[in-house]
This record gives C-alpha cells, structure tokens and sequence, in this order.
C-alpha cells in the first residue's frame, strides 16, 4: 500500500482534493526532439493536507503543479481536482495560485491586487473591500492597503500575493517556489506564517520548492521526485505536529533533522550519515 | 542631493547651450551685416512676435486645433485597431502588411487629393493628414506593448478563467500604457508637423504655415520667422503636454529601460 493511499484513508474523505492518475507530460522541443517531463505519475492529496514536491531542477515538480492547475495538459493521464476534471475545477476556481514571482499588477495597489479575482469574478465592491481588509489582516499588511508593489521589499510583495491567492477562499493552494526568490530570514518567517494560514484555513496545499528543510518544516508528505524523467522516487510522511506547534524551536529538534536526512536519503539514495554529508546537496538546497 | 545637481544640470546645460547660440546669432547678425531677408536677428524676431502677437496667435489657434483633433482622431482608432490586432491573429496578418505600406507613404502626399475630396474650404484634409501620421506610430508602439504580457500574469489570468476581454482590460491594456504613451510622444510632434505642412497644399488661408508663406511673399521675413517661432512653440507644447500625460499615467511603475 502506497504511503499516500494512507494519508487520504487517515483524512477519512471520500473526494480527495487532488488525484493525479497515470500522469505522463512529453514536451516536444526543437526539430521535433522529445522530452518526457512527467512518467507516469500517481499522486493524491487529502482535503487540507499540505504535501511538498521536491526535487532536482528538470525533474517536473513545477510541470506536475501546472497539470493540475490545468495551466498545462497531460499528455496521457487524468488529474482530477475535488472529483472533477481539471479544467472544470480551473473555471469553477476551486484552487488559488501564487508563482515565485509575485507577479503583481504594478499599477494597482496592495489591495486592488489582492481584489483582483473578486473583482474579475464578479464580487460586489463592498465585499471585495472587505475581504481585502480581511486578508490584509492575515498578512500583516494592513498599513500597507493603498501602497503600490514598486515600494514593498520582495518578502511583503510575495505576502500580497498569498493573500490574492486566498481571497476566494479556495480548498486547494497551488503554490511553486512562492519563496524561493526571498532571503532565508524572510523565508522562515513566511513559512512560519504560511503553516498558521493553512491552519486558519484549511485548505489542502501543493507546493512546489527546492529547499529540503523547507519541505520538512511545511509539510504532511514530502513528495521526492528524480529528473530525465521526471518520476515520484519516494513519498515521506512527514507530519511534525499542529501548526501551533511548529515554530523556529521545531527547526532545531531532532525530529525535524531526521526528517531532514530522510528527505536527502531519498533524493540521493545514499544514507545520510556524517560520511554522507559531503554528498549531500547536487541540485538541491540543503540549507 | 546628487540627483538634484544632476537635475539642475541636464537643465540648465541646454538652457545655456540655447541662451549662447542665440547670442552668437545675434553677434553675428549685427557683426556680420547680414540683411533681413537673408536672417533676421532673433531681437527682431522676438520683437515682431510680440507685436504681432495676436495674428500668431490667431494661427497657432488654427493649426493647433488641426493637429488636436488629427492627435485624438489618429490616436483613438491607432489604440483600438491595436487592441484588435492582439486579440485576433486574422486582424494582425492583414494589418502588418498594410501598416508596413502605410508607413512608408508620405502621407503630405495626399493633402491635394483630401482636399478636392472634402473641398478646399474645410479644415477636415489637415485633420485627417494628422490623424493619418498620427495612427501608425501609435498602432505600432501600442500593439508592441499589448505584446508584453509577462508570462506570469498570463498564467495568473488563465488560472482565473476569464475571458480575453477581461484579460485585456485588467493587464493587458494597462501594461501596455507606457508603450502606448511613447507611440504618443512621437505622435504630438507628427501630429504638428503634418498639419502644418498639409497647410502649403491648399485649403483655407487662416494656419500657420499659409500665414508663414503670405508673410514671405510680401517680404516680411521677420514677421514669417515669428510665425515660425510661434509654430516651434505650438509643437513644444503639444510634446510636454504628452510627455507630462505620459509621467503621470506611469509614475507607479519601475521605467521601461
């Protein structure tokens, strides 16, 4: 039985809030040469369960991400999201998205920005000013409402956009490298942060980094995927406790480095004993 | 501070550099002897434009509201044709070979058939010469800039299903302004230029440029340089006036360069 099999029966639900079946991705390059991003690829997620891809650049960790955000199709295969098709879920906006780039309008402010779905969708602007109030709230950026993204630091640019990725409340985050442009200071305390809003609003979580203890810190499973081609090589549950209970302490107890090293084992395939250390890292971040 | 000096200095630099150049002009003109009619000292020019102030005036009025109307005009349908062009791949395939052939026709050339067309009495050949120079740097640089969709606002976009309106109207469109304000920029000194120039073709006798020949033919080369002064001032204005648009619609944005 698969370790993910697992967690969806622990979760006791029966339309998980993902379901990638079979999944392959071939991208056809110049002079009609083939690349197979994604073999084969079974994976599932539980509602409210935060599950980590990670891997090596070109092992299609942010590929399998756009699948199931329909922004790409499988080239066989079927993703299905909430117990329907990908694109239905895509039209009936059932996932909130942010990139590693902010990618924020910059002629809009703070909170427009963060409107912006509403706004797109149809909300009326009473409840679109309150529910940016709401999310501003969230993020900590309150006092920040009516500045333009051109005078915020990276790390309060990429905030506005997890909050434009909550503001329609979706059960299911899709989230590639959202911090992996941001100093390491910047980026616990996002994690931080992003472990509390997931409590506060449970919503299932993909998220796709290169960043070992990142994964280990954020997640339920971590989903350890190898390149050329992109394959799933192994799913370690991770799970270090309630969110209240993960904080900067959390990143220095022991659970968390076996985790750690079990995570690394399985993208190196080597035991990550002292000897193995030096090894450690080959297109990964260890930091 | 340094970026004040420097302010003040990419200022005043050409501030002297103009104030020297009419000096030696003047210099030369009474050193040199030079007769009126070959250059008239630029104390006289300022002087006779001060006197004749209200005929200037009354010309720059003319040729001004032509180059206006010919601005809005060109600029309107170059920005809506643009719009069109992005959004329908047919629309841009027949457009470019048309835009290129366009941009190559010196569109002056069409002032005496316009006006035979719309009749020597109307101002609406001028209009329609601006409107026509106005429309290609506009719809070029407009399309140019409806082309820059980064590739995470259109994923973005596409994550929130929405229709390509939606998409133009949001981000589109808006980051396209700074493209569209330089096609402008380039459009305001055309839009002066082409309504002046039509004006040597025919129609009424009340712009500038005609204003400029009369003044020449009855030998007052003064009186014609003030009306040159007055149409070098009618272009100024109408660059800064787009320039301090083109500030104020992208002054929450990081520059183009």
């Amino acid at each position: 039985m698969r370790s993910s099999d697992v967690a969806v029966m622990a979760a006791g639900s029966t339309a998980t809030a993902v379901d990638v079946v079979g999944a392959t991705k071939i991208f056809t390059v110049a002079k009609g040469a083939q690349v197979i991003a994604l073999d084969t690829i079974d994976l599932s997620v539980a509602p409210g369960e935060f599950v980590s891809l990670i891997g090596p650049s070109g092992c299609g960790k942010s590929t399998l991400l756009r699948l199931i955000a329909d922004l790409d199709q499988p080239t066989t295969g079927s993703v299905t999201v909430f117990g329907k098709s990908a694109r239905q879920a895509r039209v009936d906006q059932d996932y909130g998205i942010a990139f590693q780039q902010a990618g924020l309008l910059p002629w809009r402010t703070v909170a427009g920005n963060i409107e912006l779905p509403l706004e797109l969708h149809g909300t009326g602007k009473t409840a679109r000013k309150a529910r940016a109030a709401e999310l501003l709230e969230l993020v900590g950026l309150t006092d920040f409402a009516d500045r333009y993204p051109e005078q915020l630091s990276g790390g309060m640019q990429q905030r506005v956009a997890i909050a434009r990725s909550l503001a329609e409340s979706p059960k299911l985050l899709l989230m590639d490298e959202p911090f992996g442009a941001l100093d390491e200071m910047t980026r616990e305390r996002m994690q931080n942060e992003l472990v509390r809003i997931c409590a506060e609003t449970g919503a299932a979580v993909v998220f796709v980094t290169h960043s070992i203890p990142e994964a280990v810190f954020l997640s339920d499973r971590v989903v350890v995927m190898s390149p050329r081609p992109g394959r799933i090589v192994d799913v370690i549950p991770v799970a270090l406790g309630a969110a209240e209970d993960r904080d900067d302490d959390l990143r220095e107890a022991v659970g968390f480095f076996a985790a750690v090293s079990a995570v690394r084992e399985a993208l190196h395939g080597t035991p990550a004993g002292g000897a193995a250390g030096a090894s450690a890292a080959r297109g990964v971040e260890t930091r | 501070m340094r970026t004040s000096t420097s302010r003040t200095r990419a200022i005043l630099a050409p501030v002297i550099f103009g104030l020297a150049v009419l000096v030696i002009w003047q210099v030369a003109v009474v050193v040199l002897g030079i007769k009126p009619y070959v250059l008239p000292s630029p104390i006289n020019i300022g002087g006779q434009f001060t006197k004749a102030f209200d005929t200037v005036w009354a010309g720059t009025r003319v040729t001004g509201f032509n180059a206006l109307i010919g601005l809005i005009l060109g600029a309107v349908t170059g920005i809506i044709a643009a719009i069109i062009s992005a959004l329908a791949r047919v629309f841009d395939e027949i457009g470019l070979p048309v835009i290129t052939a366009a941009s190559v026709v010196p569109i002056v050339a069409l002032a005496p058939v316009l006006y035979t067309m719309f009749g020597a009495g109307a101002e609406t050949a001028r209009q329609l010469i601006a409107a026509l120079a106005v429309f290609i740097p506009v719809y070029v640089n407009s399309l140019r800039g409806l082309r820059q969709v980064k590739p995470v606002h259109r994923d973005l976009m596409r994550a929130y299903a929405v229709s390509s309106w939606q998409v133009t109207r949001t981000v589109t469109l808006p980051g396209a302004v700074p493209f569209i304000f330089t096609g402008l920029r380039i459009a305001s000194s055309l839009a002066v230029i082409s309504a002046l120039i039509a004006e040597y073709f025919g129609g009424p006798i009340d712009g500038l440029a005609k204003s400029i020949t009369s003044a020449a033919s009855y030998s007052n080369y003064t009186l014609a340089y003030a009306f040159v002064l007055g149409a070098i001032l009618l272009g100024l204005v109408f660059y800064m006036v787009t320039l301090a648009l083109e500030k104020l619609a992208t002054r929450h944005r990081p520059s183009l360069s």
